[in-house]
């Protein structure tokens, strides 16, 4: 069982829904991402998301694009993610950590190191925004065989006749994009994503996250409602971007993981 | 037949897309519905008759094809060696081989019911060409345009803005190509009902490099022919630009299974390629990783970080190519080479004094290169080179680095 299916069996247990957390690794440097992974916990986050740092984000919005940058513009390495996920695993054994990104980093690391390199750290799945099924020979089946989760992304354009490739080899959890577009565009909306993600459910056993479009405590109640938990990205990154310090940050996490965990 | 496909380079990309490693539909899951239905589409359009006669009919009356192959005949004088053609692409209606595909992705567009055209351009001559048939179809065109490159390209601006396309200014990254295309990918993946994106260049996710390469092929098929008809026989060398490498892989493409004929691409060396990464020579500077739905060479740090570039020519401003030319380029049927900057502008002087023809830059690349081999070469000797664009749109550039001033 990996530290995913633990942290869902326990939510399960406690009848609460999952609140899970994104930021961009580095940004705007290595010691305050840290402190901001390392307090989420106690903030209430169920599942740490932590973006890897791309130049050309082409599923992202200008709020975690500007992340990236402030990252990269800090000279943010592959090592330094690394870095982090030692350091924060150094005093939490139980809270999952799911690297989030796009291929080209993780290929020109070469995929094997990047998989022993990940699992060493303490890294529990990935989510790999641009490589879809047609491409899961790349990284998802070896990752999975390193007894990493690889998280697809289930989207508003999946079909039925898709669905079942994209549920074939996902594992940990389904993260269903709430809206067609990029993160921290437009707001998500309970009445479509409820049925959406019935229909997902009705073809896995795997829990079901919606992410994108959700920006407030209340929002995330709604959202988390209709599915399993939700995922905040552009509304925390986007205090990070404004200079906040990490304690704010975290009071802010702490009211949308309460607002999740009201649902 | 078997001994016939594994002794042709005509046969790819396999069912994957791929060109070898190259290739692939490295898009986000909202995407890939689009890119197979798309795929779907063109499979159905490749043997619809109806299809390549309305694209026939509209390369002849509205385009202008064929385009001539002409013999440059004070240009060869000058140089002193082989017989240099040039294929007049840029005698095109909107001056530049990019309405060639473009004609067929709006086509395949209407035949999909999509009413919004998105497109990414450098130069603009792309931008310009899809604002032209979205003019001429009645369909709303939207037009990304890195910001560096909007000032630098200003006339192709205007002209998108009179043919009614709207004109978006990226401003991500350093505002040039590779940005544009970025935030193209983010409108297509907001906008994906009603919206076709008609990628300008060879690449992107299956089947686009297999798609625009096809639509752009008409070049090197009329070459072929006219070559025939002039000389008697195939040419020895075609000579081409790449940016992405959309006219070259349409020149070349008709001739990879004639062994004969040598094959070579030029990329933009910009200040020349060497370890200020202050170029966009991907193949002979660069080294394979993924961006915008494909596997191929790519400008990157060690880290996989994408780097920017440079280049005199906005059209050539782009850190990857094509995966078939990566391709290529490792089973050894076509060369890469570079030119810088420099060398372009002087193939560009050279060009409008010898021959009346004001090149766009990035045909004066291939140009360049031209004027380093023919010398060497027998009189005998056939070269074709991609006269792919125009220069209208660059006579700015080429004035400030000229060191004119304009305003006189």
């Amino acid at each position: 069982m990996t530290r995913i299916d633990a942290t869902f069996a326990r939510l399960r247990g406690q009848n609460r829904k999952a609140f899970v957390a994104y930021i961009m690794a580095g940004d705007p440097d290595v010691a305050t991402s840290l402190a901001l992974i390392e307090g989420m916990p106690a903030a209430g986050v169920d599942i740490i998301e932590l973006g890897m740092p791309f130049t050309d984000p082409m599923a992202d919005g200008p709020t975690i694009q500007a992340a990236g940058q402030r990252a990269l513009g800090g000279g943010h390495k592959m090592d330094r993610t690394f870095e982090m996920v030692r350091a924060f695993r150094a005093n939490n054994a139980e809270t999952p950590i799911v690297l989030m990104g796009y291929y080209n980093p993780i290929y020109a690391r070469g995929v094997a190191r990047f998989l022993a390199e990940a699992t060493a750290a303490g890294v529990d799945g990935l989510i790999v925004v641009d490589l879809p099924p047609e491409e899961d020979a790349e990284l998802c089946l070896p990752a999975q065989a390193a007894g990493l989760n690889f998280i697809r992304l289930a989207t508003p354009t999946t079909d039925a006749k898709r669905l079942p490739k994209v549920l074939q080899n996902t594992s940990g959890f389904v993260y269903y994009v709430s809206v067609t577009g990029i993160t921290g565009a437009a707001a998500a909306q309970a009445a479509e994503v409820g049925p959406e993600v019935a229909r997902i459910k009705a073809s896995t056993d795997l829990p079901v996250i919606v992410g994108f479009g959700i920006t407030t405590p209340d929002a995330a109640k709604t959202i988390a409602g209709v599915a399993d938990g939700c995922v905040v990205g552009s509304a925390i990154v986007k205090l990070i971007g404004e200079g906040k310090s990490a304690a704010e940050v975290l009071a802010r996490v702490a009211e949308l993981a309460a607002g999740a965990h009201r649902a | 037949m078997a001994d016939d496909r594994i002794n042709s380079y005509k046969t790819g990309p396999d069912e994957q897309g791929r060109f070898g490693i190259f290739g692939g539909r490295f898009v986000s899951e909202t995407l890939m519905p689009l890119v197979l239905s798309l795929e779907e589409e063109y499979e159905r359009a490749k043997t619809d008759p109806a299809f390549w006669a309305q694209m026939d009919d509209l390369w002849k009356h509205y385009v202008g094809r064929p385009s001539p192959l002409y013999f440059a005949e004070r240009l060869t004088d000058y140089l002193g060696g082989a017989k240099i053609y040039m294929k007049r692409d840029e005698l095109n209606h909107t001056g530049a081989h990019k309405i060639n595909n473009v004609l067929g992705q709006i086509l395949l567009a209407r035949r999909m019911g999509k009413t919004r055209i998105i497109a990414e351009t450098g130069a603009g001559q792309h931008g310009v060409a899809t604002a032209t048939v979205c003019a001429r179809f009645g369909l709303k065109c939207v037009v990304y345009m890195g910001e560096t490159d909007v000032h630098r390209q200003s006339p192709n601006v205007f002209r998108m803005r009179l043919l009614g396309a709207e004109v978006v200014p990226v401003t991500s990254g350093r505002g040039t190509l590779k940005d544009a295309m970025n935030d193209a990918l983010r409108d297509w993946v907001t906008n994906v009902r009603d919206t076709f994106y008609c990628i300008g260049t060879v690449a992107g996710p299956h089947p686009y490099p297999a798609m625009v390469r096809d639509f752009q092929s008409i070049i090197g098929k009329e070459a072929r022919t006219q070559m025939l008809e002039r000389e008697g026989r195939l040419p020895d060398t075609l000579v081409a630009a790449i940016g992405g490498g959309s006219n070259a892989m349409g020149l070349f493409f008709p001739f990879l299974d004639d062994t004969s004929v040598r094959i070579i691409g030029v990329e933009a060396g910009g200040h020349g390629v060497d370890a200020r990464m202050e170029h966009c020579a991907s193949l002979t500077g660069g080294r394979p990783g993924v961006l915008h739905g494909n596997r191929t060479y790519l400008l990157q740090d060690e880290d996989g970080q994408i780097l920017e570039g440079h280049s005199i020519s906005a059209g050539l401003d782009y850190p990857g190519i094509g995966p078939e030319h990566s391709w290529l380029h490792e089973v050894g049927r076509a060369e890469y080479v570079s030119i810088t900057d420099m060398e372009a502008l002087e193939a560009f002087q050279l060009c409008c004094l010898q021959e009346g023809i004001i090149p766009a830059l990035e045909p004066s690349h291939a140009l360049a290169h031209v004027m380093k081999i023919a010398p060497r070469l027998p009189k005998d000797h056939l070269i074709i080179m991609n006269m792919c664009g125009r220069g209208d749109k660059d006579i700015f550039t080429v004035a400030r680095h000229l060191g004119f001033d304009m305003k006189i």
